[in-house]
């Protein structure tokens, strides 16, 4: 489904990513750890070409978005992206963020786009906010519209930057809900996360980063309860 | 009267559209298109308006060979100058918008364009009013320059009337009564179109 072959991203003569091999299968929840600064975002990003990455490739679904050829705009409609600070369209109502790129990407009616965009409100439970401006949402209702919009698009794989990052502890638990729910449904999911105990319980595979590598990778138990790599085990015992 | 309206209306149309389009060219990556409007600002923003006006009126037909009407050359003037600094508003209202919503909306799958006119612009021209306005009444003040080139606007035209009659404080009293008027219209205008839009 995402198949990355020695991504290398410089910030000038920063080097951020050094020599990143990562591949994520359909339906696997792939959950991203590591300290701050080690690159994770910029992994992220580099994925649906957010950032220009300085060499290597990117397959998504067999085509390469690195490929200048390859139509950009068209690529990322499959790569929902959800992000830290929600980044909502404040000047649209929630149903409007919602509805506007299936109706000017996809050429969906307004009402199918309407309807969709109403499943999509249930489904992260906010049916009551289809008319408000994101103004006036909490901080978890507009991260939860954010997912409603990324999944508008009918994406294949949802991208998320620490989701739950910017948002006061008790607005926590209903964003990992959905995003738990997705797991469930079998969406490719990539989640750069510092909830531990979420990626626990719903990554099929955990990857650790430090200094723009890949330090270590495995299944939760081998590294939360198992970590080989003394880097590994040095960040854990932080943050457990 | 109507000579201030109309040159005022049609240049700042033309500004707005310079504006737009070289506020565009100062943040997109391309060198060239962000020198093309750096220098341009900067011309014109270095020099009177009143030497612009003389320079497109009487200078350049005189290099170039074309003439043209001192009303085409009071609209060119009156353009060039407002859209200078309209390109800083514009420059400046884009920029203010937060850098994650041309990011959501570039995830999303649209385009550059589409995410300029759909996303950023609107949010941009919504803060970017109160500067458009100020814009608005300065080059209503400035049409009263055009005088110097013959242009019938209301400067000229109370000019004209206290040249033969030599009423200089009246006329031109009634002169600053009707500028006043015109751009306290247009304020209280802008002030009603910012409460409208600051509802949602
Ligand atoms: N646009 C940029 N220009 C220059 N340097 C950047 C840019 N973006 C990120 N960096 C640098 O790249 C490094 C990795 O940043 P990144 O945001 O990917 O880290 P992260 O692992 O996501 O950290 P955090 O957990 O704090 O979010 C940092 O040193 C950062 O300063
Ligand atoms: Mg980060």
């Amino acid at each position: 489904m995402i198949k990355i072959k020695n991504l290398k991203k410089s910030f000038g003569e920063l080097e951020v990513l050094k020599d990143m091999n990562v591949e994520v299968k359909p339906q696997e929840v792939v959950c991203v750890i590591g300290p701050s600064g080690s690159g994770k975002s910029t992994f992220l990003r580099c994925i649906n070409r957010l950032e220009e990455p300085t060499g290597g490739s990117i397959y998504i679904e067999g085509n390469d978005i690195t490929d200048p050829k390859n139509n950009i705009n068209k690529m990322r409609q499959k790569l929902g992206m959800v992000f830290q600070q929600f980044n909502l369209f404040p000047h649209m109502t929630v149903l409007e963020n919602i509805t506007a790129a299936p109706i000017r990407l996809k050429g969906k009616s307004v009402e199918d786009a309407k309807d969709f965009a109403m499943q999509l409100l249930e489904k992260v439970g906010l049916t009551d906010k289809a008319a408000v401006y994101p103004d006036n949402l909490s901080g978890g209702q507009k991260q939860r519209a954010a997912i409603a919009r990324a999944l508008a698009m009918e994406p294949s794989i949802m991208l998320f930057d620490e989701p739950t990052s910017a948002l006061d502890p008790e607005m926590v638990g209903d964003v990992l809900a959905v995003m738990k729910d997705l797991a469930k449904e079998g969406m490719t999911m990539v989640i750069v996360t510092h909830e531990m105990g979420f990626a626990r319980e719903v990554a099929d595979r955990v990857i650790f980063m430090d200094g723009g590598y890949i330090v270590e990778e495995g299944s939760p138990q081998d590294i939360f309860d198992n970590p080989q790599h003394e880097r590994t085990q040095a960040f854990l015992s932080k943050v457990l | 009267m109507y000579w201030t309206v109309v040159i005022t209306v049609i240049s700042l149309i033309i500004a707005l559209i310079i504006g737009l389009v070289l506020g565009i060219c100062s943040i997109t990556r391309n060198k060239l298109l962000r020198a093309i409007a750096t220098i341009y600002v900067d011309i014109i923003r270095g020099t009177p308006i009143l030497v612009q006006i003389l320079f497109i009126y009487f200078g350049l037909p005189s290099v170039t060979g074309i003439t043209m009407s001192a009303l085409t050359a009071g609209i060119i003037a009156i353009s060039i100058n407002a859209g200078a600094y309209l390109v800083e508003i514009f420059r400046a209202g884009i920029n203010s918008i937060d850098k994650g919503q041309m990011e959501a909306g570039r995830t999303l799958g649209f385009s550059y364009a589409e995410t300029m006119r759909i996303i950023i612009l609107p949010q941009a021209v919504r803060r970017m009013i109160p500067a458009f306005v100020n814009q608005f009444i300065v080059s209503i003040k400035d049409t009263s320059l055009l005088s110097v080139i013959g242009i019938a606007e209301l400067t000229f035209a109370g000019q004209s009337i206290y040249a033969m009659n030599f009423r200089a404080f009246q006329i031109l009293f009634a002169v600053g009564v009707l500028y006043f008027i015109i751009i306290y219209i247009l304020t209280m205008f802008s002030r009603w179109l910012e409460r409208r839009l600051d509802v949602s």
